[in-house]
């Protein structure tokens, strides 16, 4: 019975949503389908919260190691909790826009918050560095097309390339950097996007279909037979 | 002194890569730590000595650009911030072109969120760009902020046919049946314009899918550069134009100030970060050049 | 907001009455414009009842010379109340969808030239009632090859089930999952597994928890430790689901814990700089990336390289593929994403499922080579009927409005 609800679930749902698309009276039980995964959504919140106290509490109350961190973890939580929830200093009051001005969950997000972000994003430019200097290497012919592709591209996103190439004649301008890196963008990239996608898709529908039909289970933890 | 001091930098970073590129001759790898240092100067130089460089419209941007323009004033134009703080300098520069440029040309603007995190972006550009430059704009008239609701696509969904079983109020609680810009307005469908900024999920290509496409309604996008070529193949025909990375937002920028004198002096957060970004793509260039060289001397004494 | 009722007391003749008669004798002495004429309304259809579709033909002085500004849309509802204004569409354009109409409701229009700020009116159009359809023609492609597509699925489903062998080619990613699982067990490190960073209404999440379900019952098998921080409490309690039921089938209930799946933060970055700090700190030796990816992707897999952990990634973002594929060990590439469970199941009930999927992708294929040779020998001079197979084939891949 436990392993039987959730796949029926399943099915009821699936061919509704998709019945939906077909036949506009259904719309309206796609469209609830979706507010009630809304609903759920809103309420897990509450389940990771409650799981990330009791685990980074643990580790405080055992001091396990690194008990540190989850102290730094669980501090930052309450504090950035009670700043939203009780609209602490927020000039419009409790019913105001939880992130108006001069409000203390506005200060935090912005002094805090923000450049934390940020700072985790702005890694990406370090990191792309050093996996392109590992990847972009002439190791063969498929491997050399990339290389000479990457650095088009990389010229052609700044104005280096427009300086680099703007004495080519208006008759041969596909030769320009910048448009060359957009041909490469806009032909074999998006070529190449789209079998992608198209295989996506494809892939999407297939297991789709052993979900709703049943026929995979693994999800659930349950093997198939 | 700043252009000494610009030279000294710009002198500096490139005996470094002469040294890493002798190193390289040698067959010898460069390890990560350079590579980071040498990226962390070469963001940081151009920031330090405001190198920045003149910008033109491609296409695909002045295909936006032209979307928000030709719509006459008065348009409904909805703005969704889908992105959180760590996007932030890369996107910002989108939101605040397209707030400006909605403002300007009269339209009326509905800003809301599908990301958490993004909603005290909205409360900041409508302070630090409609408040400040627009003054005469009022909100609940020309503009209001609905908000974040829970729920990414699931909101789509719901909204593309009923605006108000997601949201009854804006984010200061007011109804909005009490709003004059809400006037007429019953769903996304209702809009002339829908744009959305993000990079991640839901993003520019779920409002494509889930409102643009099943609602007829334009979709104009900004997105963060690595997202932009999973939605050149939505362009032109699901996706009017569309702002790719910090180089989009320039663009843009470029175009605004060309249209509208009143904007020169206003910033162009845009433009000034196209500096970094090109001195960070010469160094990725080199490293690729000194990864290739030391590659085949290694390869050349059969290492 | 609906206008619907609104100054009822003075409707009926009200302001129409204003617009029919008056205006026109106000407007008498002023260089005439011409109004547009027969203006049409009829019912979007294979909706909800929820749009009117309105056409007009355009006036004799719309000649695009800049004395026209467009055209104002006006409408009404039967029993004739007051006309508003419910649009304004530029000067050159002929057509305009109202969807701000009800189901039921009857309604008139009428469309004004607007020019130098004056307005012209049409004739007011016949009465129009949005109805809802009980099924949207329009997709009646979409449906055709959605049959298709989920039938062969069924089809090879069922015609596996009956013993059929069929072929399936090796996914080298796949095959690395027992060494990189053996590689942990060797080095007594644990094995990190990122499930992505949506949540469980995402293929791509659901796909990467049913791999989970393969690795962890290895893992419960060996005894290994696993790690799995997630972004998302409901892809948590799945997770914990289905590990628990790995350990129940290798018969060490007692050996599962809940903290085996923690949750971090639904914030993308903050949930990266979380799960850098425990690769930093526990060193895995193996790390699993399945599921959807986004700007992390290369910081995660680049942090793993970093500590020498052996990488398999796998995600439909095509994005991030190229991000995997630089810093990761092997890398699962769309597809074979959703395909790795019936992959590693070897089941033909599932191996029948990703035959049926290529029968998707052979139609795609025929149906891309056919248009393109057809859009080529027509824009060469081909001829009508190479254009009109060109056209039909992409009047089937389009949806209509």
């Amino acid at each position: 019975m436990k392993r039987q609800v959730p796949v029926i679930i399943t099915f009821i749902v699936g061919a509704v949503l998709i019945v939906s698309v077909f036949f506009p009276p259904a719309e309206r039980l796609g469209e609830n389908f979706s507010v009630f995964f809304d609903i759920i959504a809103v309420f897990a919140f509450f389940l990771g919260g409650g799981n990330l106290i009791r685990i980074h509490g643990n580790k405080i109350y055992r001091r396990q190691k690194d008990w540190a961190f989850s102290a730094v973890t669980l501090t930052g939580f309450i504090v950035m909790l009670a700043a939203g929830l009780f609209k602490i200093a927020n000039p419009n009051g409790i019913t105001g826009d939880v992130a108006a001005t001069g409000s203390l969950f506005q200060t935090l997000y912005y002094n805090i918050f923000y450049p934390l972000g940020s700072t985790m994003y702005a890694l990406l430019a370090f990191y792309v560095a050093s996996a392109s200097y590992r990847a972009f290497r002439a190791k063969n012919k498929e491997a050399t097309i990339l290389l000479i592709a990457a650095f088009i591209i990389l010229l052609g996103r700044t104005p280096l390339g427009v300086y680099a190439t703007g004495w080519v004649p208006e008759s041969f301008s596909l030769l320009q950097i910048p448009n060359l890196a957009i041909w490469i963008m806009s032909s074999p990239n998006l070529a190449g996007q789209r079998a992608i996608m198209i295989g996506i898709a494809l892939g999407v529908i297939s297991m789709s279909l052993r979900l709703i039909l049943g026929v995979e289970r693994t999800y659930l933890g349950v093997d198939n037979e | 002194m700043n252009k000494w001091g610009l030279i000294i930098s710009l002198t500096i970073i490139a005996a470094g890569l002469l040294y890493l590129f002798i190193k390289s001759i040698r067959g010898r790898d460069v390890e990560r730590r350079f590579i980071f240092l040498f990226m962390g100067l070469a963001v940081a130089v151009p920031i330090l000595f405001n190198i920045s460089f003149s910008e033109k419209a491609t296409p695909i941007v002045k295909a936006a650009f032209d979307k928000i323009e030709n719509l006459p004033p008065g348009s409904k134009i909805l703005i969704s911030f889908d992105y959180d703080p760590a996007m932030a300098p890369e996107v910002n520069p989108m939101t605040d072109a397209f707030v400006r440029h909605a403002m300007a040309k009269g339209h009326r603007v509905y800003f809301m969120n599908l990301w958490a995190t993004g909603q005290p972006m909205v409360a900041t550009a409508i302070d630090r760009i409609i408040k400040t430059e627009f003054p005469e704009k009022k909100n609940g008239v020309d503009y209001v902020n609905l908000g974040y609701k829970a729920g990414g696509t699931g909101v789509l969904n719901v909204i593309i046919t009923d605006i108000r079983k997601m949201y009854l109020t804006d984010v200061n609680g007011i109804n909005l049946d009490s709003l004059p810009i809400m006037n007429g307005i019953r769903s996304l469908r209702d809009m002339d314009l829908l744009i959305s900024v993000g990079g991640g999920l839901p993003g520019v290509k779920e409002w494509v899918l889930f409102a643009g496409d099943p609602g007829h309604i334009p979709v104009v996008g900004g997105c963060a550069a690595v997202s932009a070529p999973l939605l050149y193949p939505y362009y032109p025909n699901q996706l009017m134009g569309l702002l790719g990375g910090i180089k989009g937002a320039a663009e843009y920028e470029s175009e605004l100030k060309r249209k509208y004198p009143r904007f020169a002096e206003t910033p162009q957060p845009g433009i000034k970060m196209m500096g970094p970004q090109t001195m960070a793509h010469l160094v990725i260039m080199a490293f690729i050049i000194f990864g290739n060289i030391s590659y085949f001397v290694l390869k050349s004494r059969g290492e | 907001m609906t206008m619907r009722g609104a100054n009822r007391p003075f409707c009926r003749f009200g302001l129409s009455f204003f617009i029919i008669l008056l205006l026109p004798a106000y407007l008498c002495g002023q260089e005439s414009i011409a109004p547009p004429s027969k203006v049409v309304a009829y019912d979007f259809k294979y909706d909800r009842g929820e749009a009117v579709e309105l056409s007009w033909q355009l006036s004799p002085d719309d000649k695009g010379n800049g004395s026209i500004s467009g055209y104002e849309i006006y409408r009404a509802e039967d029993p004739l109340d007051s006309f508003i204004s419910i649009g304004f569409v530029s000067a050159g354009t002929s057509s305009y969808r109202d969807k701000s109409v009800y189901k039921g409701q009857s309604y008139r229009y009428q469309v004004a030239t607007s020019s130098d700020g004056h307005l012209y009116f049409s004739e007011i159009s016949a009465a129009v009632v949005p109805r809802m359809e009980l099924i949207n023609w329009n997709l009646l492609n979409l449906f055709i090859i959605g049959l298709f597509l989920c039938g062969s699925v069924i089809f090879f489903i069922s015609h596996a089930t009956r013993g059929k062998k069929l072929f399936i080619r090796k996914i080298a990613g796949l095959e690395a999952i027992d060494e990189a699982i053996g590689r942990a067990t060797e080095m007594g490190r644990p094995i990190l597994f990122v499930p992505g960073i949506n949540d469980m209404d995402d293929v791509q999440t659901i796909a990467g928890i049913t791999l989970l379900g393969r690795v962890a019952k290895v893992v419960a098998d060996y005894d290994i430790r696993i790690n799995m921080p997630v972004s998302r409490s409901l892809v948590m309690t799945t997770a914990r689901e289905t590990i628990r039921e790995a350990y129940m089938g290798a018969g060490r209930p007692d050996a599962y814990s809940d903290d085996m799946v923690n949750y971090i933060t639904d914030e993308q970055f903050g949930y990266v700089a979380a799960v850098d700090g425990i690769m930093v700190r526990q060193k895995p030796a193996t790390c699993f990336y399945l599921g959807a990816f986004f700007a992390e992707s290369l910081i995660l897999a680049e942090t793993g390289n970093s500590i020498g952990a052996i990488q398999i990634a796998g995600t439909a973002q095509p994005a991030q593929l190229p991000f995997f594929v630089a810093a990761c060990d092997y890398t699962l590439i769309g597809e074979e994403l959703f395909a790795a469970s019936a992959y590693l199941s070897n089941e033909p009930k599932q191996l029948g499922s990703l035959k049926g999927q290529d029968m998707g992708k052979l139609l795609a294929m025929i149906v891309i080579i056919l248009g393109v040779l057809a859009a080529t020998v027509s824009q060469m001079g081909g001829g009508q009927f190479f254009t009109d197979i060109h056209q039909f084939l992409s009047n089937i891949f389009t949806v209509q409005n």
